[in-house]
């Protein structure tokens, strides 16, 4: 009996339980196994691969054996109501493979160019700017993520999108239940159908009344006979999601780890080299690695990879911010450095699914960091550290609040 | 130094644009990566190996 247990004790748990003392370094039971992948037991009791080492990551995130069709028996669901609502959800970029990927992908490309996000600059600092004025206008202490780090990305999307930005309320809500963890199967859909009921009416408006904007362009398409008008609804649910909670949660969790290491937030704050800038968004990017709850896949085939046999129906969990915390890949990994070089990170995956909307966040970042604490260069957090309320429940890490002084 | 692009693998990361803006763009229609310079002089070999290694989909080849 004792045997037994020591034998199920093996296998740790997924995602597992980070320490409070640390919490932005990801749980230790992922980065103390000594081998770059190994098996863990998740949620429902299966045990997939957990993927760990930087290396073994690319290998698996490029290899076209790993599939994202996550209605193939042994997908490693993230959560029951992932599970729960699978046969609800339609062909998306998340979870189409090959030719179908590739065909929705470039769709939804060509808003995102660097060129294009470089033509935003201005407008992102514009909308920071008056962000900060409001919250330095505004009462002390201040909530950062009701301040700044939520509604700048949520009028960024918009703007880009066409999406009113008045209605933000409305999809804010829904675009929170959308990523919680611990939504029920029926609220998760519930969140989607208002969402997309919403879009649906604003893109069936800019059939007959366009304007310079990403609805406007799947709505051309949808009069093009090239898309379906509940595809494009789909495709518009997807980046408005995705656009919200992301960035936010980098600005505010990149803002608490800045104030903890004072010396790393001087060198932002008073350099002018926007290569330093730059440079120092791809270190916090790695330092943080938001989507920690690890990509999923599934093997088509076997695998061999690192000494170790994927078989065809394993599935596999990459996790994200423990491949930004191998050693191999980045000495001293602990360390928040803004001067390493940090570009071969994967907070933003890696292989044919890397996120479509990173320029967008590299520049939002670089305009954010660099504007904020130079503006207020008193800040500080208005409460202790252990009092922050981390997201250890959600699809993207942050925390629910940073109340901030100055 | 000589690149080569395949344009099927291109996902439209864009990150081959940041990592070397004076070799590579991208397609206005579809993000697609296009090629600037396929014989870009060596003071840009550095920048040109990190575009390459930063490629998500390794659509970026270099033959020295």
């Amino acid at each position: 009996m004792a045997e037994t247990q020591t034998a199920e004790t093996r296998v740790p748990e997924y995602p597992g339980v980070r320490d409070g003392r640390c919490p932005f370094a990801p749980p230790a039971e992922l980065l103390q196994q000594g081998k770059p992948l190994f098996r863990a037991r998740i949620w429902d009791g299966s045990t997939p691969w957990i993927v760990t080492g930087h290396a073994a990551q690319r290998e698996i995130l490029s290899d076209p054996r790993v599939s994202v069709n996550e209605k193939l028996p042994g997908f490693p669901y993230p959560t029951q109501a992932m599970a729960e609502t699978v046969d609800h959800r339609p062909l998306t970029i998340f979870n189409a493979d090959g030719a179908d990927h590739v065909r929705i992908r470039r769709m939804m490309t060509a808003p995102f160019t660097r060129n294009r996000m470089e033509k935003l600059r201005p407008a992102i600092q514009q909308f920071t700017e008056e962000l900060i004025d409001r919250m330095l206008a505004g009462p002390k202490p201040a909530d950062l993520v009701t301040a700044l780090s939520l509604p700048l990305p949520s009028l960024m999307i918009c703007e880009l999108l066409g999406v009113p930005y008045t209605d933000h309320d409305f999809f804010q809500e829904h675009a929170t239940v959308a990523v919680k963890r611990d939504a029920t199967a029926e609220e998760s859909l519930a969140g989607m159908q208002a969402l997309g009921g919403y879009l649906t009416q604003l893109l069936e408006k800019k059939l007959t009344e366009p304007e310079n904007d990403v609805l406007s362009d799947f709505a051309a398409r949808v009069k093009a006979g090239e898309l379906e008008l509940p595809d494009a609804t789909l495709l518009a649910m997807v980046l408005l999601i995705a656009g919200h909670e992301t960035s936010a949660n980098m600005i505010t969790l990149g803002t608490a780890a800045l104030l903890e290491n004072p010396d790393q937030l001087e060198l932002l704050r008073t350099t002018e080299d926007p290569a330093v800038v730059a440079n120092a968004v791809e270190e916090l990017l790695r330092y943080l690695t938001i989507p920690h709850l690890g990509q999923r896949r599934i093997a088509l085939e076997d695998i061999e990879i690192a000494g170790e046999t994927i078989r065809a129906g394993d599935g596999i969990i990459v996790s994200l911010p423990a491949g930004n915390w191998d050693p191999e890949a980045f000495p001293e990994p602990d360390r928040l450095d803004l001067t390493r070089a940090a570009r071969h990170h994967h907070a933003f995956a890696w292989g044919a699914h890397q996120c479509l909307g990173q320029q967008l966040a590299r520049i939002e970042l670089q305009v954010v960091y660099r504007t904020l604490y130079r503006r207020v260069p008193t800040l500080r957090l208005a409460v202790g550290r252990d009092e922050l309320e981390f997201k250890g429940d959600s699809l993207a890490y942050g925390v629910y609040e940073l109340p901030v002084t100055w | 130094m000589k690149i080569v692009v395949d344009e099927e693998k291109c996902v439209a990361a864009g990150q081959c644009v940041v990592a070397a803006p004076d070799v590579f763009d991208q397609r206005d229609e579809d993000g697609i990566v296009v090629l600037l310079d396929e014989n870009p002089p060596p003071r840009l070999a550095g920048d040109v190996r990190q575009a390459a290694a930063v490629c998500p989909a390794l659509a970026i080849s270099i033959e020295d």
